[in-house]
């Protein structure tokens, strides 16, 4: 099977937008969950073949996009201190703070230094015994466990000098915030493939049946998006709601058992705040307290700081699948790529960077 | 420009020969340069203009040339070799492909190093020699030069600048401002090799893929086209920011827009696949041997023939359109009939996270 052309195969594509349209008859509000499906969706033009009367929202799906903006502040000062080396995902260095970004303080001098992966990070840590090198652990379940083994690893090493800070986040959580919403106008869920090969699928069985809300685990090329808007459609036309996977070739119904696990060795739920949505109860993952020492938070004592937000920009309301990012009276005016006003113009995941990129 | 010819006088008899790394010495303008410049330098380079000895080359020009084409271009790169190339390769082909770009026949080089003190005698050479190499096969000459040295970590082993002079033919001047409504594209082979050549040479993301840098000097290509010389509106090569910022480049010059068609950019299944793991927009992607050539619509089967029977121009492909538009901009046609916008490259290069 060749992963990237079979799944963007224009006749298989063009057959699931055959069946998809004959079975459409009334109007549906679709989500995407991840920043990567909202990214595929621009990037081949999949709403320029939709029928008008599905109308895809995107989603808090974007894991730079997300990160509190009081976590950005405490990477900025941290990565300020001049025996740390701060390590971060590429997309986190342009993220604008209250009053600056990684790619200012690394200008002004700091070390800072992208990795691809945490245990790249912790390498870093080992060859500088001498130094505090530190990690910005974001994402969902997809990165946790990638980051959280950078932590194991640490300690059954004895490395010191190594700490994480973490930005962990969950996605059920969020979906039941949006599906609770009173302003809610999503009917049918496209979960986040990446998330489900780690954890699974049963968690949002719960959710499917508490709000009678269709959702189906979908990938990322145009052929596994357009399977993902089949399966919900036809549940949504036929009222009946329930969980299915159309990502079958990465994900499984239990997940990644042996992730799993070490994600519960490591981590604890607790209540996390989403940039432009505000607190979700039990959203986040902390590290427990046998590996406190690993915590960046705690190690450089950045666990009050004030953080404040820009006012023009309204990634709450595009995260919340409220509005979308043309709504916004800075797009593409005072918030573009270079001069970002929030994180979903800057990640490559992000829903105003998506648009901008593609579409305007 | 300040500094010394390569060719600065022998004045102090100290001996240099048992050193095998730069020192800060050998930039001091004295007797260490001079006989740097001599055992190493004069080594690989021995053109008439270095042989003369003095501070600036003397250069004689044919009657019957009346423009002279000039660009320089500084040159940094880690690791120092990669698959497929070498900074010293990437100085030469570079100024060679940008004066090519203007329609010149390119003829003489400067080349001015900024050395780091302790890089290894032996590197250097290795550098040299792939230069003369490179220049050999580009038909130009090294003229002139400079050396300095910097202290240990206040550079990157080696930096090379390189300006270049080449003629230009009264009936050949193509410009980025000349591309026509109507008009179509061609592209001279696959893009992004050399961009993803160094990223996986640099060892950071774990990634071992069989791709190589495209590395070359593309007069072949440029002098098959001098029978169309008239009708060539656009030369441009597609380096830093690849085919995308090139062409957004080119657009709003000219004030037209570009539409390319997905499936016809050559583009290797390597770089392909090593792209869309780490996230990134292959035409975004930087190349070193690659022209993108603008023409009339009527003589497009007829130059791309043409290109194709000239070294590295074999994969050849016609990948667009020009078409009239208010505003300049690039848009790909999808695989699948969409249409996207294909914007210049915003800043750094960011792997995705997930």
């Amino acid at each position: 099977m060749n992963f990237i052309e079979d799944f963007r195969n224009s006749d298989r594509a063009k057959k699931l937008l055959h069946s998809i349209h004959s079975m459409t008859h009334k109007k549906w509000v679709i989500m995407e969950m991840c920043g990567g499906q909202t990214h595929s969706m621009m990037k081949f033009g999949l709403d320029q073949l939709l029928t008008d009367q599905i109308e895809i929202v995107h989603g808090p799906g974007c894991p730079v996009c997300v990160t509190a903006l009081e976590l950005i502040d405490k990477a900025i000062l941290i990565a300020k201190n001049k025996n740390v080396i701060f390590t971060s995902y590429g997309d986190m260095l342009r993220v604008p703070g209250s009053n600056s970004d990684l790619f200012s303080v690394r200008a002004a001098g700091g070390d800072i230094r992208v990795v691809y992966s945490a245990l790249d990070a912790l390498q870093i840590a080992r060859e500088n015994p001498s130094r505090e090198v530190v990690f910005f652990g974001i994402g969902f379940e997809t990165t946790a466990p990638a980051n959280g083994i950078s932590i194991l690893q640490a300690k059954r090493l004895g490395i010191q000098n190594y700490s994480v800070l973490v930005s962990q986040v969950r996605v059920p959580p969020a979906m039941e915030l949006i599906l609770s919403s009173p302003d809610n106008r999503v009917q049918g869920f496209l979960a986040a493939g990446h998330v489900c090969s780690v954890m699974g699928i049963e968690e949002y069985v719960p959710i499917s049946n508490r709000y009678h809300v269709p959702i189906c685990v979908t990938g990322f090329e145009p052929v596994d998006l357009l399977a993902g808007i089949f399966e919900t459609i036809s549940m949504l036309e036929t009222n009946t709601w329930g969980v299915k996977n159309a990502y079958s070739r990465s994900v499984s119904e239990k997940g990644n058992i042996e992730a799993q696990k070490m994600l519960d060795i490591l981590f604890e739920p607790c209540d996390r705040n989403w940039r432009g949505i505000g607190m979700i109860p039990m959203s986040g993952w902390r590290l427990r307290s046998e590996f406190q020492e690993f915590d960046a938070e705690e190690r450089f004592h950045v666990a009050e700081i004030q953080s404040k937000e820009s006012e023009q920009c309204i990634a709450g309301l595009i995260l919340q699948g409220l509005k979308k990012p043309a709504d916004c009276k800075a797009f593409q005016r005072e918030c573009t790529p270079q001069h970002p006003l929030g994180a979903t113009m800057v990640s490559s995941e992000g829903a105003c960077s998506a648009y901008y990129k593609y579409r305007r | 420009m300040t500094g010394h010819s390569l060719s600065e006088g022998f004045s102090c008899p100290l001996p240099i020969s048992h050193h095998e790394a730069i020192m800060l010495g050998h930039g001091s303008g004295g007797a260490m340069t001079a006989e740097l410049i001599q055992r190493v330098f004069l080594k690989y380079f021995h053109s008439d203009g270095l042989q003369q000895k003095n501070d600036a080359a003397n250069l004689a020009i044919p009657d019957n040339i009346h423009r002279i084409a000039m660009t320089t271009d500084s040159h940094i790169v880690t690791p120092l070799f990669f698959p497929g190339g070498d900074i010293g390769r990437l100085a030469v082909c570079g100024t060679v492909n940008d004066l090519l770009t203007a329609g010149a026949t390119p003829k003489w080089l400067s080349a001015a190093f900024i050395l780091e003190e302790g890089l290894p005698i032996a590197v250097l050479e290795q550098i040299l020699e792939s230069m003369k190499k490179s220049a050999e096969e580009a038909q130009v000459e090294i003229v002139t030069g400079d050396t300095k040295v910097v202290e240990r970590g206040k550079g990157d082993g080696i930096f090379i600048n390189t300006t270049g002079i080449g003629y230009i033919a009264e009936n050949f001047q193509p410009g980025g401002e000349k591309a026509a409504p109507g008009d179509a594209v061609i592209l001279s082979g696959t893009i992004g090799d050399h961009g993803m050549a160094v990223l996986c040479a640099r060892g950071e993301l774990g990634i071992r893929a069989d791709i190589s840098s495209d590395a070359a000097p593309l007069n072949e290509i440029v002098r098959n086209l001098q029978p169309f010389a008239r009708s060539v509106h656009v030369l441009r090569d597609p380096t830093r920011g690849g085919l995308s910022t090139t062409l957004n480049e080119i657009a709003n010059q000219s004030q037209v827009g570009i539409e390319l068609d997905e499936k016809s950019i050559p583009i290797s299944k390597e770089v392909n696949a090593v792209c869309e793991m780490l996230g990134f927009d292959p035409y975004t992607i930087a190349n070193e041997g690659k022209m993108i050539i603008i023409v009339p619509d009527e003589i497009k089967q007829d130059v791309l023939l043409a290109i194709r029977r000239s070294k590295y121009g074999e994969n050849a492909a016609i990948i667009g359109r020009v078409f009239p538009n208010h505003s300049p901009i690039v848009l790909l046609q999808t695989n699948l009939g969409t249409h996207r916008i294909l914007d210049p490259l915003p800043g750094e290069l960011l792997p995705r996270i997930c």
